[in-house]
């Protein structure tokens, strides 16, 4: 969005910094107040003119079995008993995480495909995908998926577009709960943190708000009522950039520019030592003509 | 709904049972979740299955379907035992201080109460249920509740049955569960602490369904909970204006308003009036309906205007009376009813409006097999659904019909959708909320008031021209309506409200309403034909001020949610009924910090109060003015088929005998039709109990044809619990077949461990759920599977709702 200043581009040079100072939004995901109604599912999709998926009963309530280039927005239903034998169904909203220190904008080769605004929405701009698919290797949550169809990648955009006009994400208008809200990242760790004093007082000992430190905090805020079991949410416990990727847009980058550069030195100095290289007899033939003689 | 859905926020204990509101009420629920996190409310589902509700639930108890009366009956028995309910509530605004006669009484080893005639299978002498009386007519009372004779004796020892060892016998949890959740839902019964109970088809969908909310009933009562903010007894309703049609007289056997509806050994007005008006049985009772008559002739003069004068009895002859039955009683024409006397060709013709019987009544065979029956069907619906093409091979198939066997003519007329006309909806709170048109009907879709009103011309056109047998009623009908052919909703919304037709003056000669005028207030009606009204109970929703129901402010000065110009709520609008139940003798609200009424020394301050504005508290009007007793009846002297108490009794197909009493297992006043269809299955044969349930993702059998709905929830499919999917070698996402004795259907498994098998009466019962929403219509692999193939036609002898669920099933994979 073009009203929206931008923090980070892919595979490019930082960014000036914008004249305004905007405050870093989140979403916030009460799992504890989730009733998997799946309103936010197709909110997403409506809003997002997205075509509904071919589905099949696979002998659950979720309906898709992950995320996909048309699904942004998944609820994930898993059973799970507690040590006492309490029968628990856990609901979780699956997104994008919108990470501080995004792992696919890192990873991402193609310059201004991914953007980080400055609000911390991390968006794809499609029309500078190239379909590579690194961001996909470079996201801990497993979140972007590839669509063979168009060759793009795509995933929630935290609806920028309401967004950046003052209105809430398409799945949060719809939420009928309240579990899920809308507002400024500091505001809503407020909300999330008295969410888990009141489950500790009712019992969730390990209660938490899931925000993970690995990717910088991400603007997705999580409620959960076993913090300290994230992965029964299918979400990682302590989601980092992977390595390669790490290693490959960080030392490994510049190693490998420096490898480019000693290349092209070495070049310059063969060149000003044995000058022009000739070439000599048959080799100097066309090489079509060479070819057709074959 | 007693109270409302905004008004759930103010409870401490919300008992989630007979209902899954966080699936089947996503938008109301807010208001549960609002309670928790705001009042630290504690949530219980109690369910046959661990459903959406208990997954945000603090404590879920799993039963088995059907056997909630029993559960109830235990929450009272801890109530009463434990001494955990609000005395001075219960002796202030119940009958529990009444005498009740000596010849009342309970046969525990035949499970039935005196006044049994078991060859009529009837109580049919009901009078020795009936209150000591006084030289006067007036119950005898003994304001201690020690008399052995008075309710609350007679209560307790009826409930000392319902140990939690008997509880845990017939529902299956463990009597350390119930007791529990017992110890939760009744720590309620203070006045510093509110609980309310949400109930939706769970409970209504039984053949106990009455004496299930009746059990609720005193159980709220018991722990002072009616009447309170955050309290009440609040049924969710399933669609948008359900509470609409109940009140405009939906249900064959009431008036709008719940006026009883005239029957044909009322031969005369007065006779009616006569034995649908109730006699205070106290002395101070208000005893409301004794307003009737007013009630009663304003309607019949929104019926037929002008015709309808004092001479003719205001047109009663003109109005459709109940006939009788041979063998006593009245015929009767409710659902179940309907589609019996049109399997034995009692009927012609049949218009279905929004409903589609092959799929949404019980037993869809026998539906279809009833409608082969008819000459001719109107379907005006959205979709064209399963029972615009019932003659289709494979539907007809269910029948054992082929298509040319079929000699029915169905006309289907395509309808508007709610939201592309204007009109009222009747929510659960019984808010009546006007919505507007968002889009126009696509193609020759045209609103229902437009295809009625076109019916309504052309028949009485007919009738003028050819007479016809009884062409009074539709002649004198009054069609005032600016636009006759498509009567505008705006103008049938004043005719419900009413007006009146000459001046009225009160007592003192004053004059309260001028002719013409719309009437604000229901204690204006007269009997004497001054005043129309269509429905009393609407009164005040459209006045000279303008139609209230498009009030949209969200003010809020109680700061309890109560929203007083937001809307219309019926009656008065009055956000919390029994209101006056909330405060004490004296007139002080149980809780300060949560007053629905106080009395300020001159009149009732807060919420519009359900009692006389200025009658001071101690006049002891009764805080139920509704009723003759100006309390609230936990012993019920003989208005429902059942007797005073509620007593479990099994489903009509059940995996056990009743533990209570085994040779009296079901309801006894229940009544099986007799045609082929109506079979009932053996736990022998289907020894799996199998309830039925609709989903968030689906409405009914509409969104069935739309691609986002039905992506979320593509194919029918069946909860089955992990054990018996092991004993039975079924996975996941096998194709499994589920069998009644009425019919069968196939789809996919879906093995959990949110139902668990349970030990019912000392043996393992394995129970398993289907949901409603396919059919043979609409998109993706419908394949048939209609849930109703598998239910059975046995009805609630007082609502006569069907059986959905809770019946017997085998299992099999394919």
């Amino acid at each position: 969005m073009a009203t929206l200043d931008l923090r980070r581009v892919s595979a490019s040079s930082p960014p000036a910094p914008g004249v305004r100072e905007a405050a870093v939004v989140a979403k916030l995901i009460d799992t504890t107040t989730c009733i998997g109604c799946k309103a936010c599912e197709v909110a997403c999709q409506a809003w997002n003119d997205l075509p509904p998926e071919t589905t099949v009963q696979a002998g659950t309530y979720q309906t898709l079995p992950g995320l996909a280039p048309n699904f942004w927005n998944l609820i994930r239903f898993t059973e799970h008993e507690d040590d006492q034998g309490g029968l628990h169904w856990l609901m979780r909203k699956d997104q994008c995480m919108h990470c501080a220190e995004p792992g696919c904008l890192v990873a991402c080769p193609a310059p201004g495909a991914i953007v980080q605004y400055a609000n911390g929405i991390v968006d794809f701009q499609q029309d500078r995908c190239i379909g590579c698919g690194y961001c996909m290797t470079g996201c801990p949550f497993n979140v972007p998926t590839f669509n063979p169809r168009t060759g793009r990648v795509y995933k929630c955009t935290l609806c920028s577009d309401r967004t950046a006009v003052g209105l809430e994400p398409a799945c949060v208008k719809a939420c009928p709960t309240g579990c899920l809200q809308f507002g400024a990242k500091a505001s809503l760790l407020e909300v999330a943190t008295a969410r888990v004093a009141r489950l500790e007082a009712d019992g969730f000992a390990q209660a938490a708000v899931y925000d993970p430190p690995g990717v910088g905090g991400t603007g997705v805020v999580t409620v959960l009522a076993y913090g300290d079991r994230p992965e029964l949410y299918g979400l990682p416990r302590d989601p980092r950039i992977p390595l390669a990727v790490t290693l490959w847009k960080g030392p490994l980058k510049w190693i490998g520019n420096a490898a480019i550069l000693a290349g092209l030195l070495g070049a310059a100095v063969h060149f000003v030592r044995y000058g022009r290289k000739a070439v000599h007899g048959a080799d100097a033939a066309p090489a079509g003509e060479a070819r057709d003689g074959r | 709904m007693t109270n409302g859905w905004t008004d759930i926020r103010n409870a401490d204990v919300v008992l989630a049972m007979g209902g899954n509101p966080a699936e089947n009420h996503p938008v109301g629920f807010r208001f549960v979740m609002d309670a928790k996190r705001h009042r630290g409310a504690t949530l219980v589902s109690v369910d046959p299955r661990f459903n959406r509700t208990a997954a945000v639930a603090d404590r879920f108890v799993q039963i088995r379907a059907g056997s909630d009366i029993a559960f109830l009956g235990g929450l009272i028995n801890h109530a009463l035992s434990n001494h955990r309910y609000h005395e001075e509530y219960v002796r202030l605004f119940t009958n529990a201080t009444f005498l009740v006669s000596e010849t009342y009484s309970f046969d525990d080893t035949q499970g039935v109460f005196s006044g049994w005639d078991g060859e009529r299978r009837a109580y049919t002498d009901r009078s020795g249920w009936a209150y000591e009386l006084d030289g006067q007519g007036h119950a005898r009372v003994d304001p201690t509740m020690q008399h052995p004779r008075c309710v609350l004796q007679s209560m307790k020892a009826f409930y000392a049955r319902y140990t939690p060892e008997m509880v845990s016998r017939i529902c299956g949890c463990t009597p350390d569960a119930f007791t529990q959740a017992a110890e939760l839902i009744t720590s309620t019964g203070t006045p510093d602490r509110v609980g309310t109970i949400v109930y939706a088809l769970g409970w209504t969908h039984h053949s106990v369904a009455v004496q299930l909310i009746h059990a609720a009933a005193m159980l709220q009562l018991l722990l002072g909970n009616i009447g309170r903010p955050g309290g009440g007894l609040n049924a969710l309703r399933g669609h948008a204006n359900i509470q609409g049609g109940t009140d405009c007289g939906m249900a064959y056997h009431n008036l709008p308003g719940y006026i009883a509806i005239p029957k044909a050994d009322h031969p005369t007005l007065d006779a009616f009036l006569r034995a649908v008006t109730p006699r205070a049985t106290r002395p101070e009772s208000m005893n409301f309906w004794s307003n009737t008559d007013r009630f009663a002739v304003s309607q019949f003069k929104a019926y037929y205007g002008a015709a309808a004068t004092a001479a003719n009895q205001f047109g009663y002859d003109w109005h459709p009376k109940l006939p009788q039955l041979a063998e006593g009683g009245y015929e009767n024409w409710s659902w179940a009813y309907i589609f019996d006397h049109m399997l034995a060709g009692a009927m012609e013709g049949f218009f279905s409006f929004g409903m589609n019987p092959v799929s949404n009544g019980p037993h869809s065979a026998k539906a279809t097999a009833a409608l082969a029956k008819l000459q001719w069907l109107v379907v005006a619906e959205n979709f064209e659904q399963e029972t615009a093409v019932f003659w289709r091979e494979d539907i007809a198939a269910l029948a054992g019909l082929k298509p040319e066997e079929i000699p029915t003519e169905v006309f289907m007329l395509p309808a508007a959708n709610f939201a592309e006309k204007d009109g009222c909806f009747v929510n659960s709170a019984r808010w009546i909320q006007w919505k507007w048109k968002a889009v126009d009907p696509p193609g020759e879709a045209l609103p229902d008031q437009e295809i009625i009103g076109r019916l309504f011309l052309k028949i009485r056109e007919l009738y003028e021209r050819e007479g016809g047998v009884a062409p009074e009623p539709v002649r004198h009908l009054d069609w005032w309506y600016t636009h006759p052919s498509s009567p505008s909703l705006e103008e049938v919304c004043r005719e419900l409200n009413g007006w009146a037709l000459r001046e009225v003056r009160d007592a003192d000669g004053a004059v309260i309403l001028r002719p013409g005028q719309q009437l604000a207030s229901f204690l204006h009606l007269q009997a004497d034909g001054s005043t129309l009204s269509g429905n009393w109970l609407y009164i005040g929703m459209y006045t000279d001020a303008g139609n209230l129901t498009k009030r949209r402010s969200a003010a809020d000065p109680s700061g309890l949610g109560r929203h007083p110009e937001w809307a219309f709520s019926w009656p008065a609008n009055r956000r919390v009924m029994y209101n006056r139940a909330s405060a004490d003798g004296s007139g002080r609200p149980w809780d300060p910090s949560r007053p629905a009424i106080a009395w300020d020394g001159q009149r009732w301050v807060g919420d519009v109060p359900d009692y006389r504005a200025d009658s001071a508290p101690a006049a002891s009007l009764g805080a139920f003015i509704m009723l003759p007793e100006g309390v609230a009846r936990l012993f019920v002297p003989g208005q429902l088929a059942e007797g005073p108490w509620t007593e479990h009794y099994e489903p009509q197909e059940s995996p056990v005998a009743n533990p209570l009493h085994p040779q009296r297992s079901a309801n006894p006043v229940a009544r099986p039709f007799t045609t082929p269809f109506d079979v009932l299955g053996s736990a022998e044969e289907y020894p799996i109990v199998c309830t039925t349930y609709r989903l968030t993702e689906h409405f009914h059998y509409w969104t069935k044809h739309n691609p986002y709905t039905m992506q979320l929830q593509p194919e029918f499919f069946v909860e089955i619990p992990e054990d018996l999917a092991a004993e039975q070698g079924i996975a996941n996402a096998d194709m499994v077949r589920v069998t009644s004795a009425r019919g069968s259907i196939e789809g996919r498994a879906m093995v959990t461990r949110r139902i668990k098998s349970m030990q019912i009466a000392g043996r393992k019962v394995y129970q398993i759920g289907v949901p409603i929403h396919w059919g043979f219509v609409g998109r993706g692999a419908q394949r048939g599977s209609l849930a109703n193939l598998l239910t059975h036609t046995v009805v609630d002898p007082n609502s006569y709702t069907p059986e959905y669920k809770a019946f017997l099933v085998k299992l099999e994979k394919v």
